[in-house]
């Protein structure tokens, strides 16, 4: 393997490891803030111990997104300078500002807020909260849009002096549509995935408080009740919520990067009306779109693309042709900068299997977690407690549903605008155009030894902590709400609730009276 | 001042910063076993740090955004020329930083005691791969004519690496123990007051040889004033923190980094990144500069959030201001106004 390959594994690898805390992060932040609020309104107990609980969780996973995107931020330079030097007018400055605006703003005030219960007063410590959520939804939209203009590259002219991107428009970078539409359907995905969670975790607790006969008019009880209901409720309306963006982020494509719509769709030839594809067989993994044949609908792939059902969308072969006719048909031959990929040809077909299947798990399993989701609402309704093995085990197993809906949704996207690193913006006539190809942007100077060993290392850590997340929130969620009452408590009761609901000094021998 | 000037400072700025900051908590952590002889007093140690270190860490991050949104031509040719190092610093920083929070996780006396290593382990080695790649860039790199390194991983790995290494770290130790003796109460503040009496002026020695070497080869006048009163610093803390009045020592030698950090990039300025190729291939700040509009637009950005964050920033150490004792504190005690 040469450097571009170990290095777009390592990318691929560890920016969706780290993709798997962030929409936990912005999902379960926003829904403990709206405990915490709760707790503050009205004083019950439950919300108390909900927040306790479910923050717990947050920030055990918080500080695995935090310690994952420290690798993110750095990585652009190490293996991707290329990349860096060519995209710095405009990529560097939504990083920059990410940083100032957002991480400031999460890491100062998650700080305020483990360290404040009981020290400061009990508004600034809900604000505290707040603070930190608004912050991880404002570094998602900087994080958003600076990976938005990398699939449609507005606001900028090529400079002659450079040959690179300069950038003329900031506001048109931030207000890009692309980066408009991913956001909003990212945001409302990553409120799935804390539904979700709410949901599997509710369900379980309180089947099992059932089978121990347990009482279900304590506090304990409607804990698990209203996480369930919770979740249910977010869960089912992220979903429509996330579906209606996703259609129009699917309108974008359409006219942005009508080749990764094709390929989604193994559409080889272009057809009016087009057909959505329900099921591919033959041999998608040969890359060679006739090869494939499909079970399809007629009609829908024309609404999806365009709202009618009529419009013609253009086919794989067509668009191929037409990509080499204006991007050139090999890359140049100039090994300098294009590594071992000098002088082959350009396939501008994304990989057919990772474009269709990403985007049919993505949708599947959205849909797999909005019927949990409606499950658990109409099994928990009216004050009832679901017993069903199957019913209860099955959420708890789709907890995992989102996430991966959230995974291969990115992975369709990023491999989808293959080979292009930066992909051509159409609105743009062809002589302006931005570009980049993925072989042109890894770093020249560093050797494939250094990238394996950083890969290696890299995988193996990333490996070893999600062991060790996975089990200590494994054994913390077994243990329940009382435990998530008394762990991080430095040795106060927050001021305003009874004494006997927060254990605060309950275990205080000399490790839990302090938070570290 | 044009904008890339104004863009170097804060540059410089940031990173003085993160190294002031997270210098204080690498320090505390890396002296978690000298200092913190029973169990409570590694408790109390890492509380003095625990709300902070995050927010000294996006420092860091925002440093390294920084120089990426500012001068991408820099961020492009440093960090592949400093490939393995800056991936240690990474490792460090992460194993550190789950290590914080999975410790109280789990109560026993061996987990509790392994990620207290780990948190000293990865504070040592961010802070040493932190000081190499410093060191190795401000005494230059085998940079060729278009910014990529020549001579394989380690070529930029030098004397320089090493004196940098040293030297944050040696800073980073006292600077976390005069925190202690100021944040802190009981045995920890004692044993953290001594170490510091015993080391400061030996501590202080790397980073003033190596900003007087940077100095030597590009400096001004005004650079040796700024070396100067580093040297100065050094003397006027180790002289409070003999007398224990910590505050003092504490702001002593805060100027100790900030005059030889200053010194530093001073001397540096206007070149990001010099080459031991050939001086012709020094990537400089004209090179390696984004646009003007670019940098005009970070600077209203900067200068409308900037005094937002650093406002809120230092609230929060106000917040936190408390001196700490391994004393538990009494469940029902009285909240700290605030
Ligand atoms: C819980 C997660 C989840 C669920 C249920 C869905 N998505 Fe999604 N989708 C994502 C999570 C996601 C994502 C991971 O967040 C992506 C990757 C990039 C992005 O903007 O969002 C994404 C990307 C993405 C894209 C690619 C945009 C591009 O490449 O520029 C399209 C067209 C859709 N989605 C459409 C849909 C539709 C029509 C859905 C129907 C219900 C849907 N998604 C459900
Ligand atoms: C939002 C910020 C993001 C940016 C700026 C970004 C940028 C990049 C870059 C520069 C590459 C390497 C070049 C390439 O192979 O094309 C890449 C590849 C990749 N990214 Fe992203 N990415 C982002 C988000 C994500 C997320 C959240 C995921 C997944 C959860 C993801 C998944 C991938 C994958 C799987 C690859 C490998 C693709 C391949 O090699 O073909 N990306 N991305
Ligand atoms: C590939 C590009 C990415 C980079 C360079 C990056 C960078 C970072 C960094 C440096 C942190 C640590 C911040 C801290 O210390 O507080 C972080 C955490 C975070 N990032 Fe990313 N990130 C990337 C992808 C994403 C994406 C695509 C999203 C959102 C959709 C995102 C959202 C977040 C959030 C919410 C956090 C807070 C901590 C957590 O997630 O647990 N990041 N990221």
């Amino acid at each position: 393997m040469d450097v571009l390959d170990i290095a777009r594994w390592q990318f691929g690898i560890t920016t969706v490891y780290h993709f798997l805390m962030v929409p936990l992060t912005i999902g379960l932040g926003v829904l403990v803030a709206v405990m915490h609020t709760m707790w503050a309104r009205t004083d019950k107990p439950e919300w108390l111990r909900m927040t306790r609980f479910w923050g717990r969780i947050y920030l055990i996973n918080f500080v695995l997104g935090v310690a994952t995107g420290l690798v993110q931020e750095f990585q652009f330079g190490l293996a991707w300078s290329e990349y860096s030097r060519f995209v710095g007018d405009v990529f560097g400055s939504l990083l920059a500002l990410e940083a100032l605006l957002a991480f400031f703003l999460e890491s100062t005030f998650l700080g305020l807020w483990i360290f404040g219960w009981g020290r400061i007063p009990k508004k600034l410590h809900l604000a505290a909260l707040w603070a930190a959520v608004i912050g991880s939804v404002v570094s998602a939209y900087f994080i958003i849009a600076a990976n938005s203009w990398m699939q449609h590259p507005v606001g900028v002219v090529t400079d002659d002096a450079t040959g690179r991107p300069r950038q003329v428009n900031f506001l048109a970078v931030l207000t890009n549509n692309t980066a408009l539409a991913a956001f909003s359907h990212t945001i409302v995905a990553s409120l799935m995935v804390a539904g979700a969670l709410l949901v599997g975790i509710g369900l379980w607790h309180l089947r099992r408080r059932t089978m121990a006969d347990a009482p279900t008019t304590d506090v304990d009880h409607s804990v698990w009740r209203r996480s369930v209901r919770l979740g249910g409720f977010v869960s089912l309306a992220a979903f429509a919520l996330v579906a209606l963006t996703g259609d129009y982020q699917g309108k974008l494509m359409y006219a942005q990067q009508p080749l990764k719509m094709s390929s989604a769709e193994a559409l080889c030839e272009t057809e009016a009306p087009a057909p959505f594809s329900v099921f591919a067989f033959g041999k998608l993994g040969s890359n060679e779109c006739d090869d494939v044949h499909s079970i399809t609908i007629p009609r829908i792939l024309s609404y999806l693309a365009h709202g009618d059902f009529s419009t013609a969308v253009p086919g794989v072969n067509e668009l191929q042709e037409s990509y080499a006719a204006a991007y050139g048909a090999t890359y140049p031959d100039d090994p300098a900068h294009y590594g071992d990929q000098a002088g082959r040809p350009i396939d501008y077909t994304p990989l057919l299997a990772v474009t269709y299947w990403n985007f049919r798990l993505m949708v599947g399993m959205g849909m797999v977690s909005a019927g949990v989701a409606a499950y658990a609402l109409w099994a928990t309704r009216r004050g009832r407690v679901p017993t069903s093995r199957i019913g209860v085990y099955g959420s708890l197993l789709a907890v995992g549903a989102p996430f991966v809906a959230n995974v291969s949704g990115w992975i369709f996207t990023e491999m989808g605008r293959q080979p292009f690193v930066v992909y051509p913006n159409p609105d743009v006539p062809r002589a302006e155009q931005v570009y980049f190809f993925t072989a042109q942007a890894v770093s020249p100077g560093v050797t494939a030894g250094e990238v394996l060993t950083s890969l290696i290392g890299l995988a193996t850590v990333y490996g070893a902590l999600a062991v060790v997340e996975l089990w200590l929130i494994t054994r913390f969620v077994r243990r329940g709400v009382t435990t998530a009452d008394s762990a991080p408590t430095p040795g106060h009761t927050p001021e305003g609730t009874p004494d006997d609901d927060l254990p605060g000094g309950r275990d205080a021998d000399d490790v839990l009276s302090f938070a570290y | 001042m044009d904008l890339q000037t104004l863009w170097f400072a804060a540059v410089a700025v940031l990173w003085t910063g993160f190294l002031l900051l997270e210098g204080f908590d690498f320090g505390v952590a890396a002296l978690l076993p000298l200092l913190g002889r029973r169990p409570v007093d590694r408790h109390l140690m890492l509380r003095s740090i625990g709300p902070l270190w995050d927010g000294n860490e996006v420092w860091l991050i925002t440093a390294t955004g920084a120089v990426f949104a500012a001068f991408p031509g820099w961020y492009a040719t440093w960090l592949p020329a400093l490939y393995l190092p800056f991936v240690l610093v990474l490792f460090g920083l992460i194993i550190r930083a789950v290590a914080f929070e999975w410790r109280h996780s789990h109560h026993t006396e061996r987990w509790d005691s392994t990620w207290t290593h780990v948190i000293t382990a990865g504070s040592l080695i961010a802070a040493l791969g932190i000081g190499a790649a410093l060191g190795a860039t401000t005494l230059g790199l085998p940079i060729d004519a278009d910014g990529n390194r020549v001579g394989g991983p380690f070529a930029g790995l030098g004397w320089p690496a090493l004196l940098g290494a040293v030297a944050v770290l040696a800073y980073s130790l006292v600077h976390g123990a005069v925190f202690l003796a100021l944040k802190t109460d009981g045995p920890v503040r004692l044993a953290a007051r001594a170490f510091a009496r015993r080391w400061a002026p030996v501590a202080a020695l790397p980073l003033l040889a190596w900003a007087g070497l940077v100095h030597l080869r590009s400096g001004t006048p005004a650079t040796a004033v700024l070396w100067l009163v580093a040297a100065l610093a050094v003397l006027v803390s180790w002289a409070r923190i003999r007398v224990d009045r910590e505050g003092q020592a504490f702001a002593a030698w805060a100027v100790v980094l900030l005059g030889s950090a200053a010194t530093i990039f001073g001397a540096a300025f206007p070149v990001a990144v010099p080459s031991t190729v050939d001086a012709a291939f020094d990537v400089t700040l004209a090179d390696a500069s984004v646009s003007d509009y670019t940098l005009t637009v970070m600077t209203w950005a900067t200068g409308i959030g900037l005094p937002v964050v650093l406002a809120y920033q230092a609230w929060t150490y106000w917040v936190f201001r408390k001196r700490l004792s391994a004393e538990p504190e009494t469940p029902h005690a009285e909240p700290v106004p605030a």
